[in-house]
């Protein structure tokens, strides 16, 4: 693999993934606000 | 409208049920696919940018249009729209949102089907010292009615209905009950699957090199897809097929994420939890999905072979020979795993297309869970048969093409006008904002009312006035020089007058195939009959359930 791709690839993956995991993370956290309030 | 309230049961499990209906066969076939044919790393840059100029902005429209909608007690499309705008229009432009779930599921259980048989056939080891050619006949044969793999008679059929009613009986189940336990489990085990496969692809190297493909080279599979370059960026042809990846993969403009999210409590978030499902799906897509078939394919059969078959075929005709080079309990394990993740990818996302008919029909008409799910299997299994009987004739692209294509661009381009021009970008983001338990980036405003629309036209016109082999730049010239606007027979006009089959029948010289070529494109007309008839068909009960409403002095 050329370095632009390598460095391509995993930039790429490396945003999706952070994005995804923080994201996942942050709903697991926050409980919704109708069981909140209930 | 409906007094029969439901909710999900969790919040995690609405996220995952949402991801589970973006996640589908396309994030595993067509990506890798569509990135190949555009030019491999330049098709990476506008499929992105599409996600974040498109994708989200109708995330976050969808998700909140069905949470206003399910307010008042309305789960799908027709009635979410009229609690938009109040003309009658807008009602039977939503049909589309019943409509195109039904066509789709039609011909999708029966690709969902053959995964279920293939994870058969690969713990019977059934592909075990088969050559290439076989495995790819052994589908050919699959799919022709005639023939049996198995020794079952008619076992594509059987398949199909034990696909549907197993989709159905989910559905019988209830949202919490079915739909949200089965993306529990499946969404998890999918990336299991997946993640096993992806490390496979990323370490094959040039270990699968043989005398016969010297050059086989998993790495040159992905340096192909993911070196940029930057020229492509300027056609667009891939701009284009980029943002239509982004459509089929994040379920949009279907109507499924509006009755998804109308069972969404009031006060919950939906930003978030739009944002979480969205990005899920990238996930699977980008870096699960580029790193199964092409790499594996191209470290056993080389880069040259994988630019030159690329498609669809390739999950069913060519993965279970090259999992057979892992040995028994490996090509085995691979085999259960592939097809096992292309199963739960399907089955997260029929089992979605399910719900706004059952919505639908439980709103309106009051119909139990029960006597809702049991429809949408006996309506798809009616659409669905054409499909499996008359696959060779062209019936099931010619679904795949109003349904799950054409139609999503409409629809998309219809509720993004509806939600940020007649109902108001100044509601409509405070529908997006209200219990957000995230900070909504307020540059969105301005990407929802005027990027998202324009770009949407941008592909509706695109798909209408497709000019010959996607070459924009030498239709432009042509035009411009007095020789015209050549069409492309893939592009909307061409398709409605069915001139690619036409110029086909009149080049056909042997009778054989001219008279096979008639046959199909008398299948093909019976087909869009046969949709046609349903859409009016929903059309016909939107009418009744309005007069309904009307005389129970309910406002429609």
């Amino acid at each position: 693999m050329t370095t632009t791709a390598v460095v391509m690839m995993i930039l790429t993956m490396g945003i999706v993934t952070s994005f995804t995991a923080y994201l996942f993370w942050k709903v697991l956290k926050t409980p919704p606000k109708s069981s909140r309030e209930d | 409208m409906s007094t029969q309230k439901e909710y999900w049961g969790s919040r995690v499990g609405l996220v995952l049920a949402m991801a589970g209906n973006a996640v589908g066969l396309g994030n595993f076939l067509r990506f890798p696919v569509q990135a190949v044919n555009n030019g491999g790393g330049a098709f990476i840059i506008p499929y992105l940018v599409s996600f974040l100029v498109m994708g989200i902005p109708l995330l976050w429209i969808e998700w909140s249009m069905g949470r206003f909608g399910g307010k008042s007690g309305h789960h799908s499309a027709p009635f979410i729209f009229d609690r938009f705008d109040k003309r009658r229009f807008w009602k039977y432009f939503g049909v589309f949102g019943i409509w195109t779930n039904l066509a789709v599921a039609a011909y999708y259980c029966y690709i969902e089907s053959w995964t279920m048989s293939y994870v058969i056939h690969s713990i019977g080891r059934t592909f075990d010292g088969m050559t290439q050619l076989q495995v790819a006949n052994f589908f050919s044969d699959y799919i022709n009615i005639g023939t049996t793999t198995t020794g079952i008679p008619y076992e594509a059929v059987i398949f199909y209905v034990l696909c549907l009613l197993l989709n159905t009986w989910i559905l019988s189940q209830g949202l919490a009950g079915g739909v949200e336990r089965t993306a529990k489990i499946g969404m998890p085990l999918l990336i299991l699957f997946g993640a096993f496969l992806a490390i496979r692809g990323l370490t094959l190297g040039t270990s699968g090199a043989t005398p016969e493909h010297p050059d086989a080279n998993a790495w040159a599979g992905l340096n192909f897809l993911w070196d940029p370059q930057f020229d492509s960026l300027w056609n667009p042809k891939v701009w284009l097929a980029a943002a239509g990846q982004i459509f089929f993969t994040l379920s949009v403009g279907m109507g499924t994420i509006h009755c998804y999210a109308a069972y969404v409590n009031s006060k919950d978030d939906i930003a978030l939890n739009a944002m979480s499902a969205g990005w899920m799906n990238e996930f699977v897509e980008v870096v699960l999905g580029s790193l199964i078939v092409i790499p594996i394919a191209a470290g056993y059969l080389g880069l040259d072979w994988v630019k030159e078959n690329a498609g669809f075929g390739m999950a069913f005709q060519t993965m279970p020979f090259l999992f057979e080079n892992w040995g028994p309990l490996l090509a085995a394990l691979a085999g259960v795993f592939w097809f096992g993740l292309l199963f739960f990818a399907g089955i997260t996302s029929s089992l979605a297309m399910g719900t706004p008919w059952m919505g639908f029909m439980r709103d309106e008409f009051s119909w139990s869970r029960q006597k809702s799910a049991w429809s949408f299997g006996a309506i798809v299994l009616t659409l669905g048969m054409p499909t499996v009987f008359l696959y060779n004739y062209g019936v099931f692209g010619e679904y795949d093409y109003w349904a799950g294509t054409v139609s999503l661009v409409l629809f998309a381009l219809a509720e993004s006008i509806l939600f940020a021009w007649i109902f108001g970008m100044d509601k409509g983001w405070d529908e997006i904002t209200s219990g957000a338990d995230m900070r909504v980036p307020s540059f969105y405003r301005f990407i929802i009312k005027y990027i998202t629309p324009v770009f949407l036209l941008f592909v509706f016109i695109g798909s209408v006035f497709s000019p010959l082999n996607g070459d924009w730049a030498g239709a432009v010239s042509s035009l411009f020089s007095g020789n015209g606007w050549v069409l492309d027979n893939g592009s909307l006009i061409k398709q409605v007058m069915n001139s690619g089959i036409k110029e086909q029948i009149m080049n056909a010289t042997n009778p054989g195939q001219k008279a096979h070529l008639e046959d199909q494109l008398f299948y093909i007309n019976g087909a869009r009959f046969l949709l046609m008839m349903v859409f009016l068909g929903i059309c016909y009960l939107v009418y009744i359930a309005c007069k309904q409403q009307k005389q129970e002095g309910k406002t429609a």
